[in-house]
């Protein structure tokens, strides 16, 4: 696993220092293969338009006028995909790469519709995605906020008191093994029916979501000073309280945030979820189920992309946090 | 009011017991263990239905845990339909395709040290990501019955086994390997009988990992679309007709389904790595 060639046998020679030279080995060492292995999977995509849209693409051939291979619409319905683009490979090439409402749309078309969403309209327009972002990622926020605050409390509630430990925390390890996520359309319509709705009920699914593995996450980190440390702090005459502050606290923070990218991702879902039974009008999830209802594929996806940016936003700006947080702190992670 | 005040002195009750047995003699036997939490549940469910009787909470915002068992025993038939939709047939065909696949592809990775140095951090970014979103996706390509939902459980459990048998194998010393190579062990010896064995940890916390993504995954794609039968579309229509006996039934449902797939996973575990530390009593 570890480079065991020496430092100074790269960039040495032209006078680069060793953190240079550290730096372009990492770079040769994960972002070539990154590079290839994105590259083989945009590669692939653009393989498998071929055959995923060969029925609409021959079938839009055969409209124009052109030979195609079986010539009833009836034969060619039976065939798969891969079989009908081998029966007329130019035909299924050639339009297999601009459909609209294709099955697979193609990378390019998807990349279209995501700038044309967020660059292409104006930030309010009901067609922005910036906008239906914006609504997600409120919900999500609003819900990992009170999530990770009720899971803080809890976690240091069941450090202090054993019999919450002992009643309490079984019950929350047990219920990251349950799909709790499908209580979320029930809370939606209940909270409705008493006549809360809006970004709340959203943000309650995001809250329970992210709860759970925040309580188990800190739980652990609360811990995790050994008996020697707390020790020590018991024959400078500590309170407890004084403990908590200066030994658990800092000692739990990288468990806090492995655990808050977890929770923050959970949210996200959550909040996404939430949009679906409804039939919300915003966010992503409203338009990932309007997709699916119009056949609006480029939607579909560009919604899950922009997902996804989303998601992998949030993580990385909890993972810069808590490197300068830990950095501060004096543990580099 | 007479029951709500009963609620709160049975709370206050079961809470002094649970102090005392928790902060008692014998606060460590494996009965104490068991039987606090079990006091907790119970009270928190005795609760739940003198509260909802109590203050009469319409059925429509929460319905007694009494009369969710009774939709629970009436139903039973169309529950283990709805199981059988859900779980046999989306959740668990999902992730046994996902899990070997994700398996093979480890082992490919851990041969060519190009692909595993390309593949962990695109593992790790995806697993990262809201990955149920593709249930539209993939209830339009096949179809509105199990195989779509297998098809997103696949999606969902492959990320995160990939990156833990990657780490897995990665986890024997150099040597321990060299130990192999001084008998002569091929690489498929090697594998077979010293790398693989010593992942199984790491294959497991995957797995372990991947029954509640199953679940979750399997539920949340009939959400988009299903047969009429299934756990999801049950809870989404429900929900629709206002029947939220019915939904908590489901849910139940869904929760022991988890539960018991974990547990079952852990008991394996615990077979297959007796060696490890973590097992060692």
């Amino acid at each position: 696993m570890t480079d065991t060639a020496p430092i100074s046998g790269q960039g040495a020679g032209i006078g680069r220092s060793a953190r240079a030279a550290l730096w372009m080995r990492g770079i040769g060492h994960t972002l070539v293969p990154v590079a290839t292995i994105v590259a083989a999977i945009l590669g692939l995509w653009y393989l498998a338009c071929i055959p995923m849209n060969a029925q609409s693409s021959v079938l839009a051939a055969a409209r124009a006028g052109i030979a195609v291979t079986p010539e009833s619409p009836a034969e060619r319905r039976q065939m798969g995909g891969l079989a009908l683009a081998l029966a007329n490979p130019e035909v299924a090439v050639s339009g297999a790469f601009g459909q609209d409402r294709a099955r697979l749309p193609a990378p390019h078309q998807v990349a279209a519709e995501l700038w044309a969403g967020t660059a292409g309209e104006p930030i309010g327009s009901n067609r922005s995605l910036v906008y239906h972002g914006w609504v997600t990622l409120s919900a999500t926020l609003l819900g990992f906020v009170i999530g990770t605050g009720l899971g803080i409390a809890l976690a240091v509630g069941i450090v202090h008191s054993r019999v919450m430990d002992m009643s309490v925390l079984p019950w929350a390890i047990v219920s990251q093994t349950v799909p709790i996520i499908a209580i979320a359309p029930m809370i939606i319509v209940v909270l409705y029916s008493i006549g809360i709705q809006g970004i709340v009920p959203k943000a309650v699914i995001s809250a329970y979501l992210s709860f759970f593995p925040v309580v188990v996450g800190m739980v652990k980190g609360l811990r995790s000073p050994d008996g020697m440390q707390l020790d020590l702090l018991a024959t400078y005459g500590a309170s407890k309280a004084q403990i908590f502050r200066k030994l658990r606290l800092p000692a739990s923070m990288p468990y806090l945030f492995a655990s808050l990218k977890i929770g923050i991702a959970a949210s996200l879902v959550g909040a996404i979820v939430g949009e679906l039974p409804t039939g919300a009008s915003a966010g992503f999830g409203a338009r990932l189920l309007a997709g699916s209802y119009y056949g609006q594929t480029e939607q579909i996806w560009a919604a899950l992309f922009a997902a996804a940016i989303l998601a992998a936003l949030c993580v990385g700006a909890l993972g810069v946090v808590e490197r300068a947080l830990l950095g501060r702190m004096g543990m580099r992670s | 009011m007479l029951l709500v005040s009963l609620a709160l002195i049975l709370w206050a009750g079961a809470w002094y017991a649970n102090a005392r047995l928790a902060n008692g003699p014998a606060a460590d036997s494996a009965m104490v263990r068991l039987a606090v939490p079990l006091v907790f549940g119970a009270t928190l469910l005795a609760m739940w239905e003198l509260i909802v009787r109590g203050l009469g909470v319409p059925m429509v915002i929460l319905p007694a845990p009494s009369v969710i068992a009774a939709t629970f025993a009436d139903r039973i038939g169309t529950l283990w339909e709805d199981f059988v939709q859900t779980f046999v047939k989306g959740a668990l065909s999902g992730y046994a395709i996902g899990c070997v696949a994700a398996f093979a592809v480890a082992i490919l990775a851990d041969r060519v040290d190009f692909l595993r140095r390309g593949l962990l951090p695109v593992g790790n970014f995806m697993a990262a990501l809201p990955i149920v979103g593709t249930a539209p996706i993939l209830v339009m390509w096949f179809g509105f019955d199990w195989q779509s939902k297998a098809a997103v459980v696949v999606v969902m459990v492959f990320f995160p086994m990939l990156v833990n048998t990657v780490a897995g194998l990665a986890e024997t010393g150099a040597m321990q390997r060299d130990l192999m190579r001084t008998y002569g062990a091929s690489y498929l010896q090697t594998l077979l009988k010293l790398r693989i064995p010593a992942a199984m940890p790491f294959v497991f916390n995957g797995l372990k990992i991947s029954t509640t993504l199953a679940l979750i995954g399997a539920i949340v794609a009939e959400f988009f679309g299903s047969p009429i039968r299934g756990v999801g579309f049950r809870i989404s229509t429900s929900v629709g007709q206002l029947a939220l006996d019915m939904v908590w039934a489901e849910i139940a449902v869904a929760a022991l389904a988890g539960t018991l797939f974990y547990g079952a996973i852990a008991a394996v575990e615990k077979r297959v790595t007796f060696w490890h530390p973590s097992h060692r009593t």
